[in-house]
């Protein structure tokens, strides 16, 4: 009987995880990617792994790249896979950007800010021609002299600048709530006190969220979905009018305070990318007309996703503003169920796993109805019969002239 | 009510669970997330039918592969334990044998395709047609766990229908059924009333085995690992399929029986033989096949019908 071909699953299981190696090695006689050079020569697959896979760990997201065959979304998968194992240790302190030694700073709303504007690496003025240079290889580029030394003086936020004159609400550290209820816009933290943050990898989402866990959502959220969503909001659907604030990438100090050692610790520099856009904002019967933010941080050099996510943040601020929540970028539930990709890829694809038992439902069902329809079809080629149900349903559309309706049938059934 | 414990015991000592796979732990999932999802799971005994928020993991499986009964059966099984699982009814699925290589590889438990000899049973999409026993677990891997989900698609407001008891929209839904092909048209995943409070989907398993779900004598449990959700029918605990008393719950029938064991009382999967619209039946649940065909060859040895070629 060679329908059975689900016998033998193992050794299947088995030969296509060796084909899959064996074909993402290629062409033994070309030289094998070494992990240093996905992490140098693809560091932007690298960080987009390290920020959708949650985990800030260049070399293993190199691996992971390797190993998924240059699926980025697999890549993350595998990190998140990896993460989960990981014990959680401490929560650091917050980042404090306003002392990033910034590689890239770009403020679209002054002409000049205190620290200054920064091109830094950037794809932004290139001629997007294809470099036919490239394609032959050892190219030597050198990089500028003055570019590689990174500013030293703190950059404050460009934003700072309008919060003095009290044009703009920054937002207040998480208010702790019981219920999970999103706290008021702006409001303040009872003294000296900051509630530890929701943290998604430990709690389930559930909404309503405050924006701690949204903010988390959104960083590890997909870009491409990201990008979408805030694209949207530029194109009517949910539109907050943005001004890019702030822009700005380069290193932070992560610093934690063990308990038990009672002072501060540094314990790695990282990179990162900030985004704070600014919108605007008509005010309300509480609020009179000022500025309001969004808020975007990606690990490493990941500026389209941060700015999508300041955009995706302003926008689902709505609620909490009171403006009316009529599209999709507006709706939280919409984009924080639907905005991560090791989620999303995993129930999309899981349709190619056995669903026979389902559809052998389904076209017992279908034959049935088929059966029992106005116009009815040629028998088919069944060996399901329709359930033995009560009178009622026997004397169902099956009985009535196949010259009725639909309406005219369901008559017959009721009577 | 009180549910007889499982049989099957947690780890003994939790700090020291050992894995056969090096550099992981016993079932592969840390002491402290086992823990936090046997809360869950305490609760969701307590209030039959009722979604119980867990935070579920990344597992080295893709979301959709059975994340939540993996990580249920991981918090629940433990070195005695006798696992058995399944998908779409039979052992050798390729989902099936991956789930069982993988609790082989992390936990080293002793496996088995008899639904009798299992303690422990993770399934997508039925339940084994041979009754379950007191002290078994059932693990059933859930995609959506809401069943107002097509009807109410924000989380907030199901929570909010299923606190009220406001289960009005899917009887309409169903009535709507009724008026359009004179019965329900469902045909799996169908919802059901557990302890008389709680509307519950029993995972996509054909609405053939829902009448199982009713006062089992075994723990049956339920994870969505996408979802985030875990609920439960304690033993003997009523489970209903919604209907109305003029159009009762009814289960399909086939005229065939099975080619293989001549199954008559079994959940038949219809395959397709050739181009030319050949098909037969079998049965689903290939332990139960099995076992049938081994009983009739006991019996009389000549006399099993082999199936045509």
């Amino acid at each position: 009987m060679a329908y059975v071909a689900v016998k033998g699953g193992e050794q299947a299981i088995r030969n296509a995880e060796a084909l899959l190696a064996a074909r993402r090695r290629g062409d033994p006689d070309v030289p094998e990617l070494s992990l240093e050079q996905i992490k140098q020569q693809l560091q932007l697959a690298v960080n987009r792994v390290m920020a959708e896979g949650s985990l800030y760990d260049p070399d293993l997201a190199a691996l992971a790249i390797k190993q998924s065959w240059g699926d980025l979304v697999e890549a993350a998968f595998l990190l998140r896979a990896y993460r989960t194992t990981l014990p959680r240790l401490y929560y650091s302190q917050p980042l404090d950007t306003g002392k990033m030694v910034v590689q890239r700073r770009i403020s679209a709303i002054f002409k000049d800010t205190p620290g200054g504007q920064k091109l830094g690496p950037t794809f932004d003025y290139v001629h997007r021609l294809l470099d036919f240079k490239l394609a032959a290889e050892d190219n030597q580029f050198v990089a500028p002299s003055q570019a590689t030394e990174a500013a030293i003086a703190p950059t404050p936020r460009a934003l700072d600048t309008l919060a003095r004159e009290d044009l703009i609400t920054m937002p207040a550290p998480p208010q702790a709530t019981e219920d999970g209820a999103v706290p008021a816009y702006g409001a303040v933290p009872a003294k000296n006190e900051t509630p530890p943050p929701y943290d998604l990898t430990r709690q389930p989402l559930d909404t309503p969220l405050a924006r701690d866990a949204r903010l988390q959502n959104l960083a590890r959220a997909d870009e491409g979905f990201l990008l979408s969503m805030a694209y949207s909001t530029q194109r009517g659907y949910g539109t907050n009018h943005p001004f890019a604030g702030d822009v700005r990438m380069g290193a932070v100090e992560v610093v934690i305070c063990p308990e038990e050692l009672g002072f501060a610790v540094a314990i790695a520099d990282i990179t990162v990318t900030e985004v704070q856009m600014v919108n605007q904002f008509k005010g309300n019967q509480e609020t009179p007309p000022q500025f309001t933010q969004g808020y975007g941080l990606t690990f490493g050099y990941n500026e389209r996703k941060a700015m999508a996510m300041a955009l995706m943040d302003r926008a689902l601020q709505a609620k909490a503003l009171g403006e009316t929540v009529s599209n999709p970028a507006q709706d939280e539930e919409f984009v924080l169920y639907h905005s991560d990709n090791v989620e999303a890829q995993g129930f999309v694809q899981h349709l190619k796993l056995p669903h026979y038992i389902d559809f052998q439902a389904e076209l017992n069902l279908v034959r049935q109805l088929r059966q029992t329809a106005p116009s009815s079809p040629p028998a088919p080629p069944t060996a399901a019969s329709p359930p033995l149900t009560s009178p009622a349903v026997a004397a169902s559309p099956a009985a009535v002239p196949a010259t009725l309706g639909p309406a005219e049938a369901t008559g017959a059934c009721e009577s | 009510m009180t549910p007889p414990l499982p049989s099957s015991s947690p780890t003994a000592n939790p700090m020291t669970a050992a894995s056969p796979e090096p550099g992981f732990n016993f079932a592969y999932l840390d002491e402290q997330t086992k823990r936090s999802i046997r809360r869950a799971l305490l609760k969701a005994v307590a209030i039959p039918g009722h979604q119980i928020p867990f935070s579920s993991r990344e597992m080295p499986m893709a979301y959709g592969w059975g994340t939540g009964g993996v990580q249920v059966t991981a918090a629940v099984i433990g070195q005695p334990d006798t696992l058995k699982v399944i998908d779409q009814g039979a052992d050798d699925t390729t989902n099936a044998v991956n789930i069982r290589r993988f609790f082989q590889k992390v936990c080293g438990v002793a496996t088995t395709d008899r639904t009798a000899e299992a303690t422990l049973i993770q399934t997508r999409h039925r339940i084994p047609e041979t009754p379950l026993q007191p002290g078994q677990i059932m693990v059933y891997q859930v995609p959506m766990p809401e069943p107002l989900f097509f009807i109410e698609p924000s989380r907030t407001e199901a929570n909010k229908m299923h606190a009220l008891e406001e289960y009005g929209p899917m009887y309409v839904r169903l009535y709507e059924d009724v008026t359009q092909f004179g019965h329900i048209a469902m045909a799996y995943d169908y919802p059901v009333m557990v302890g008389d409070r709680y509307l519950m989907k029993p995972s996509p398993i054909p609405r053939f085995d829902n009448p199982k779900l009713h006062m089992s004598p075994a723990l049956q449990l339920f994870g969505a690992g996408r979802e985030k959700r875990i609920y439960a029918i304690p033993p003997y605990t009523s489970v209903k399929s919604l209907d109305f008393d003029d159009h009762p719950f009814t289960v399909e029938t086939w005229d065939a029986a099975c080619a293989f064991c001549g199954a008559t009382d079994s959940y038949l999967d219809e395959v397709v033989t050739d181009d030319q619209g050949s098909r037969l039946w079998i049965c689903s649940d290939t332990d139960y096949c099995h076992q049938r065909q081994q009983a009739a060859l006991s019996d009389k040895p000549n006399a099993l019908a082999t199936p045509a070629d």
